[in-house]
């Protein structure tokens, strides 16, 4: 049945795809509390905040980059979950087809998703005065991270779409990944933190890739912290996908 | 794509275990089912009519005993047995967001079919929903849906089908609408595995009845067999009162459903 993967991936992912863009409210959503965050970050507490010669909209970009992906993999699990309870994931593991197609139509639709996302929230950045004079190299080096953190998270999302009992549980799990980069160098220089809280958003996942985007936008160099934000980033999409598999496995039998 | 239909019974499951921890469903389930028949499997709710259905599609493995589907067995062959059957009723589904013919399409070709347009356009016909194919199914009613639902089962012609609680949920016009579609398929030369609580669904439909209880079957036969096993009928002379179910079917008129008006004025099989 593998002779079909693709085939089978690509009909699949089709399905998947219109049940995005039949449901544009999906991603408006998901771009809306980035978009307010920006706003109120940038023309409410952004002029008190110290980010040296940096724009703050410049400054705070890449954090509500992140957070656009963390609200937009609630929407997978959600996906995912309802297929699960309406049964239509059943028919699709009874039926002569690639079984795992299933799953990674999910995928490559929550890569999509957020992508459109990501391109509407940055969209509004620019129209607040967004600028970077970041190179073609820097600009993928950007989309390679967001897609890997994406796709990580992607596969963290798979875990309660399988096996959440609610649809609230499927959602419940992004609630702390979107309020992370709130202890992180996203919206605030770490320094400005008191000890325990500082060691934390320093050594959190979110800084590291938060200060790569950042240099590259900036063009400087980005030192050590992309190493960190990788291993981060491919650390937790292994961990994620073998969970993921497991959850997967005891729902097919 | 198509697995040939074999000698031999379509479906043999023989010692069919399954126990959700503490709590045994199946224990030592037997029953066979000839190509080409409609087999009901009768049970009240709990008693382990889904589990069957889904260790025999492989969705679920069973802790002993064994099962096969058009001679593959369920758990060393389950891509064959994928290819030899359909699944359909409580726990299949259609895709609400897409509409009709989108969900025949995306059935048609998930099975490698040549030209999916066509065989959903075919299905719309042949299950009435023709005019609906092109809205999203999130609009349709129970009976379209089921309806839906059998025709997706259709694609493929797999040699084996399994209706686990076809009728459901659904009024009585729907109901018939769905024994006509079973009809339909048994015709062709299907082998239908059907799942019901309703006893008269079963009188209906099948050639063989069983009924699960408890974990087991504790009666398997048709129904001529199964009157037999029971106190003699009693001649008794009562006028005959029409039931609530055809006097609603009268009074909201199912004249345009041929087969409808001909159940309802008692030509039951």
């Amino acid at each position: 049945m593998t002779a079909y993967f693709f085939n089978d991936t690509v009909a699949l992912t089709g399905r998947t795809l219109r049940h995005v863009t039949r449901s544009v409210d999906t991603i408006i959503t998901t771009a809306i509390t980035p978009v307010a965050m920006m706003l109120m970050f940038v023309y409410v507490f952004g002029g008190a905040i110290d980010t040296g010669s940096v724009s703050y909209v410049n400054y705070m970009l890449p954090g509500i980059l992140l957070m656009t992906i963390a609200s937009g993999i609630s929407y997978t699990a959600y996906r995912l979950f309802t297929d699960v309870q309406s049964g239509i994931f059943e028919r699709f593991q009874s039926m002569p087809i690639a079984r795992s197609g299933v799953l990674w139509a999910h995928v490559v639709t929550s890569l999509v998703a957020n992508l459109i996302s990501l391109v509407l929230v940055m969209g509004v950045a620019l129209l607040m005065g967004f600028r970077s004079g970041a190179g073609v190299s820097a600009w993928l080096a950007v989309a390679g991270i967001l897609l890997l953190f994406t796709l990580a998270l992607t596969w963290l999302a798979v875990i309660p779409g399988l096996s959440a009992s609610s649809v609230e549980g499927a959602g419940a799990f992004a609630y702390p990944l979107i309020f992370l980069p709130f202890v992180s160098s996203a919206f605030v220089p770490t320094r400005t933190m008191p000890g325990p809280v500082r060691w934390f958003a320093e050594h959190q996942p979110v800084t590291s890739i938060v200060n790569t985007i950042r240099a590259l936008f900036a063009q400087q160099p980005v030192g050590d912290d992309i190493w960190t934000a990788l291993a981060w980033c491919v650390g937790l999409l292994v961990v994620a996908y073998v969970f993921a598999m497991a959850a997967y496995r005891r729902k097919i039998a | 794509m198509k697995a040939p239909s074999i000698a031999g019974p379509a479906i043999r499951v023989q010692g069919l275990k399954k126990s959700y921890g503490k709590r045994e469903v199946l224990s030592g389930v037997d029953f066979d089912v000839a190509p080409g028949s409609i087999f009901a499997l009768l049970g009240s709710n709990g008693a382990g009519k889904t589990t069957t259905v889904r260790i025999l599609a492989t969705l679920l493995k069973a802790d002993a005993g064994t099962a096969s589907v058009n001679g593959f067995d369920v758990a060393t062959r389950p891509a064959n047995v994928r290819e030899s059957i359909s699944l359909t009723g409580q726990f299949a589904a259609v895709d609400e967001i897409l509409s009709g013919r989108e969900n025949l399409a995306l059935v048609a070709r998930l099975r490698h079919l040549k030209d999916p347009g066509a065989i959903a356009d075919d299905l719309l016909r042949r299950f009435s929903l023709s005019e609906a194919g092109a809205r999203r199914v999130s609009t349709y009613s129970g009976g379209m849906r089921r309806r839906l639902d059998i025709a997706m089962s259709l694609i493929g012609d797999s040699p084996v089908v399994f209706l686990d609680e076809p009728t459901a949920g659904l009024d009585p016009e729907a109901r018939i609408e769905v024994w006509n579609a079973v009809k339909e398929l048994a015709g062709c030369g299907t082998t239908v595995l059907l799942t019901t609580q309703y006893l008269d669904e079963a009188e209906q439909l099948a050639d063989r009845i069983a009924i699960l209880h408890q974990g087991r079957i504790i009666v398997n036969g048709t129904l001529a067999e199964l009157k037999q096993l029971f106190p003699p009928a009693k001649v008794e002379y009562v006028e005959k009162q029409p039931t609530l179910e055809e006097i609603f079917l009268a009074v909201i008129g199912g004249d345009d459903k041929s087969d409808a008006t001909g159940t309802t004025t008692g030509g039951r099989r």
